[in-house]
């Protein structure tokens, strides 16, 4: 078993190392018909013109090859920007697809045989470590050696992980051109699900799912013997496959509107913008489906399924970033920061995030109603802020770029304004707490240091409360490390729910009224 | 030394427990809490999981290294030698003097040791306070076997510790079972067949006879009563523990095994108490309770009942109410409320349900009038309230049959066992317990039944 799962490893590894390489490899050739295919038809003679220079070269390597579109494409603005004349200027970002169809090489020539060499070997490698885990070992949590584990406990490996991410994070989000031979990779799978080529968040969608999906085998394997865990992590498996990923891709292919049916605003934050709108509404019954679901979920969904179960209905059920976050971030649960300064940054931030999300969308909406009159440019400015800002930065480089450093819950916890829209909810009307077993707590503090929220649980749980936190998102992972079964989520009456117990129950020493 | 200060000498639960409570009742009292072990207080319970890998040592504090100072609690650092009863002073190593005008010993236990010939080899520990885990983890560096003796809880916790670090483990247990001085048969049997699921050498009816060192004073092996003579390069001596007063010995503090002390924790000196493990009760607390209490819980009871005593003009006597205690064996959980003694006799009579896993199992017990005394619970967590409610109000025991599923603690959608041991409880007492229903809204909503 030992050796499968070393051999897992190894193809993992290799699977990184060619999927690290393939942006590397191939060479470029730009020609006329490339860009006449790739450029919208009012920038086509300027363009054609503009890349001139490039046609006769072949380029060993996409950095040259990026490097002199951006230098004669940017020339170009500077120009134009010099002389004022702001409606040549060119806004649209072209080193995308030109480098895309520009490229040659054994990528395109293969891109199946890449495809397994890659993401095939390390899916293919990741199980082959995941399955055997914990075989022939008695059921029970096993968090033996994570702090002495230099992956999981902000060693070498971590350091050295969470810089990969936060660097693939960065290129994916603002230099995307660099990782056309990626996408060209996949695009067979796009084509074989929506009947279009692929594009980055194709790419991103695919290895996001297949890593939920892996590493969700890895969770029913550690967590073997927890049904709430197993049933929760299937739930997130199922959710991401089918409603993020399959589902929107089916949805091209019908020529609707890529849409995911469980994504809520405002972490849905562009559900308001007018493409959006445009797009559902002019996408017949399903289109208008799609938005009044949207609206429902929003307005009803959040508040009755929160009030029935607390918000781990959604964070640690269907929530795609919960789904990474629960699966991918499992070993990096215990890295999240328990001190009350903690707690009173993420205060701030998430509810900043929230108000913010809310008056872009007010000030969106507005904009529509007032058919882009007087704030068409402060909506277009704020839109540009908040996908750069909270989409991409917060979201994605930070929110999984330091799983290895903050824990798994990093957006969630301070970024997220669904999340904390969520809380308010859990927090003052909800039938859902973390119940404290009376007298039992022993204070040992593993359902703290695996708190992947931060919240102190033993400090509550010392003292014979319950733990009512609007940052809970039910993992129930508390309740699996205690050693003495003192912790059980629960759906139960509101009274009571919030308890003060001065003499802990089991010393009759004491009367006080509590 | 100022008007009214109270100085609580060691930081274990009893004695933090005991200050936080003096801290709530009164705000102004100059508190002082005096420790050599740790700077600051940490949960002993959680030990091991340092050893394992599962936590840190900061993890294992249940307060932040600020809560102290916020709640006006001076931490003093050092380690005393002597104490002047007279003078109410403290004498540190250093040579600082602490004076007090209260004073609470809460100094815990130490491991026994029974004169064992090689106890003191190296490579021989025992495993109570942070300095025998830093020890453990010094003597367990590159050893091959070990060795552990005495067959109580932190026994199995050494055994799991060491597990986990794949180093292969012999344990040598006195009795015929499990912890059954403690434990019936029943359980004792459940758990010893769950430690040898994990691969530990479990050796009942076996003693230690002696422990054998190399010429550098090492431990090499270890002998048993049946003769037997196991190699190995760490022993773990967990025989019991008993109250920590060397210190106290020949001073004017009456001891016995323990600091004798009356149901208000007051000691035979003035302004002197004693709480938690280092505490002997003149007269036991309450039916079925012994005169030294060392668990976790009541030492925190005996602080929160001290301060109380310590900051209100009515003074209160120790009244535990229904005992509880819990433990976890490798994987299993074990909880138990009320009494619960390793045998009995008619006209108790017993109710006892294993599943067919071996790791799940709930034993009752029952007066006369068949009323409940105790339960035990393996693998299946409890509600504590049920229990103790049901326990207090002598609940008979077709009722508190009929209605585990309220004292059901498992996490949700856990396995459930209510049907079988109905089965069986119906079978054994000619009854019919109906299973409770549930509607569908009701599950629907999860809702606590």
């Amino acid at each position: 078993m030992k050796l499968l799962q070393n051999l897992g490893l190894v193809l993992f590894i290799i699977g990184l190392l060619v999927f690290t390489g393939i942006p590397f490899s191939g060479s470029y050739q730009l020609d006329r018909k490339m860009v006449l295919d790739h450029t919208k038809e009012m920038h086509q003679d300027a363009m054609v013109e503009v890349l001139e220079p490039m046609y006769e070269n072949t380029y060993a390597s996409n950095f040259s090859f990026i490097k002199d579109f951006n230098d004669l494409f940017n020339a170009y603005n500077e120009g134009l920007k010099e002389e004022q004349a702001w409606d040549k200027v060119i806004w649209d970002d072209y080193a995308f697809p030109l480098t895309k169809a520009a490229s040659n090489g054994p990528v395109e020539d293969a891109p199946l045989l890449f495809l397994a060499l890659s993401i095939g070997l390390a899916v293919m490698g990741g199980l082959l470590y995941a399955i055997p885990l914990y075989r022939n070992k008695p059921a029970g949590i096993k968090h033996d050696g994570i702090y002495f584990s230099s992956m999981k406990a902000r060693g070498w490996l971590g350091i050295i992980t969470g810089t990969y991410l936060i660097v693939f994070y960065i290129i994916l989000y603002w230099y995307p051109e660099y990782l056309t031979n990626l996408v060209i990779m996949v695009d067979p799978l796009s084509i074989l699900l929506s009947g279009g080529p692929a594009s980055q968040w194709f790419l991103y969608g695919l290895i996001y799912t297949l890593a939920i999906l892996v590493m969700g085998v890895r969770m029913f394997r550690k967590y073997k013997g927890n049904n709430y865990q197993t049933i929760r992590t299937a739930s997130v498996m199922f959710f991401q496959l089918a409603f993020a990923f399959l589902i929107p891709e089916i949805l091209v292919l019908f020529n609707m509107p890529w849409h995911d049916f469980k994504n809520i605003w405002p972490l849905d934050y562009s559900f308001f913008y007018e493409y959006r709108i445009e797009g559902m509404v002019s996408s017949g019954a399903l289109g208008m489906f799609m938005l009044i679901w949207g609206i429902i979920l929003i307005v009803i969904g959040v508040p009755a399924f929160t009030y029935f179960y607390g918000k781990r209905w959604y964070c640690s059920w269907v929530c795609g970033c919960g789904g990474l976050a629960e699966t991918v971030g499992d070993p990096y649960r215990q890295l999240s920061d328990k001190s009350l300064k903690a707690w009173q940054v993420e205060r701030y931030l998430v509810h900043g995030v929230l108000v913010l999300a809310v008056v872009m969308t007010a000030v969106t909406i507005t904009n529509y109603f007032m058919e882009f009159g007087l704030l068409e440019q402060a909506t277009n400015q704020f839109h540009s802020l908040y996908g750069f800002a909270i989409g991409s930065a917060f979201a994605g480089v930070i929110g999984t770029g330091f799983y290895p450093f903050m824990g798994n819950r990093v957006w969630c916890r301070f970024g997220c304004p669904l999340a904390a829209y969520l809380g308010l909810v859990q927090r003052f009307k909800s039938r859902f707490r973390i119940t404290t077993n009376g007298g039992q707590c022993i204070s040992c503090g593993n359902c703290s240091t695996y708190c992947e929220m931060g919240i102190d649980v033993r400090w509550y749980a010392q003292r014979g409360q319950n733990i009512v936190r609007s940052s809970c998102v039910g993992c129930g992972v508390c309740s699996a490390v205690c050693p003495r079964g003192v912790l059980k989520l629960e759906n139960g009456q509101e009274a009571g729910r919030i308890n003060d117990m001065p003499i802990i129950i089991g010393n009759e020493s004491i009367k006080v009224k509590s | 030394m100022s008007e009214n200060n109270i100085v609580i000498l060691g930081n274990g639960i009893s004695g933090v427990t005991c200050a936080r409570h003096i801290r709530k009742n009164d705000p102004n009292i100059p508190i002082t809490i005096v420790s050599a072990e740790t700077r600051h207080f940490f949960s002993r319970t959680a030990l091991m999981y340092i050893y394992m890998g599962h936590m840190k040592y900061e993890h294992t504090k249940p307060y932040a290294d600020d809560f102290w100072e916020k709640n006006d609690i001076k931490l003093l650092f050092g380690w005393v030698k002597a104490i002047d009863f007279s003078t109410q002073e403290l004498n540190f190593e250093d040579g600082e003097v602490l004076g007090y005008k209260q004073l609470v010993l809460a100094t815990g236990s130490k491991p026994n040791m029974f004169g064992w010939p090689g106890q003191d080899l190296n490579g021989v520990q025992g495993l109570y306070s942070y300095q025998d885990l830093l020890n453990m983890e010094k003597n367990t560096q590159d050893i091959q076997h070990a060795v552990l003796v005495g067959g109580g809880l932190i026994g199995v916790e050494m055994a799991e510790m060491l597990a986990s670090r794949k180093i292969p483990v012999t344990f040598l247990v006195r009795e015929k079972g499990f912890w059954d001085n403690i434990l019936p048969k029943e359980e004792a049997a459940l758990v010893g067949r769950h430690i040898r699921e994990h691969h530990i050498d479990l050796k009942l009816d076996t003693e230690l006879k002696e422990i054998i060192g190399d010429e550098k004073g090492q431990v090499k092996a270890v002998k048993t009563s049946n003769g037997e003579i196991i190699n190995c390069q760490f022993v773990g001596l967990t025989a019991g523990v008993s109250p920590n007063i060397a210190l106290f010995k020949n001073s004017d503090l009456n001891t016995n095994r323990g600091i004798l002390v009356d149901d208000q924790f007051r000691t035979n000196l003035p302004n002197v108490y004693a709480i938690g493990d280092c505490a002997e009760f003149k007269k036991p607390p309450g039916k079925d309770r012994k005169n030294i209490e060392q668990v976790w819980y009541t030492g925190r009871m005996h602080g929160e009942t001290l301060a109380h005593n310590l900051t209100r003009e009515k003074k209160v006597g120790y009244t535990p109410g229904i005992w509880f205690n819990s433990a976890k064996f490798f994987d299993i959980e074990y909880q138990t409320y009320g009494h619960v003694p390793p045998s009995w006799e008619n006209p108790i009579r017993t109710f006892y349900w294993e599943g067919e896993s071996g790791k799940v199992a709930l034993r009752f017990l029952f007066d006369q009038e068949d009323r409940i005394l105790g339960m035990n619970a393996f693998g299946w967590r409890m509600r504590h309230e049920f229990f103790d409610r049901a326990i207090k109000e002598g609940w008979k025991a077709d009722r508190v049959i009929g209605q585990l599923d309220k004292a059901n603690f498992n996490p949700e959608f856990h396995k459930k066992f209510y049907k079988q041991l109905l089965d069986k409880y119906n079978g054994e007492n000619s009854t019919s317990i109906p299973l409770p229903r549930r509607s569908f809204i009701q599950k629907l909503m999860g809702s606590r039944s």
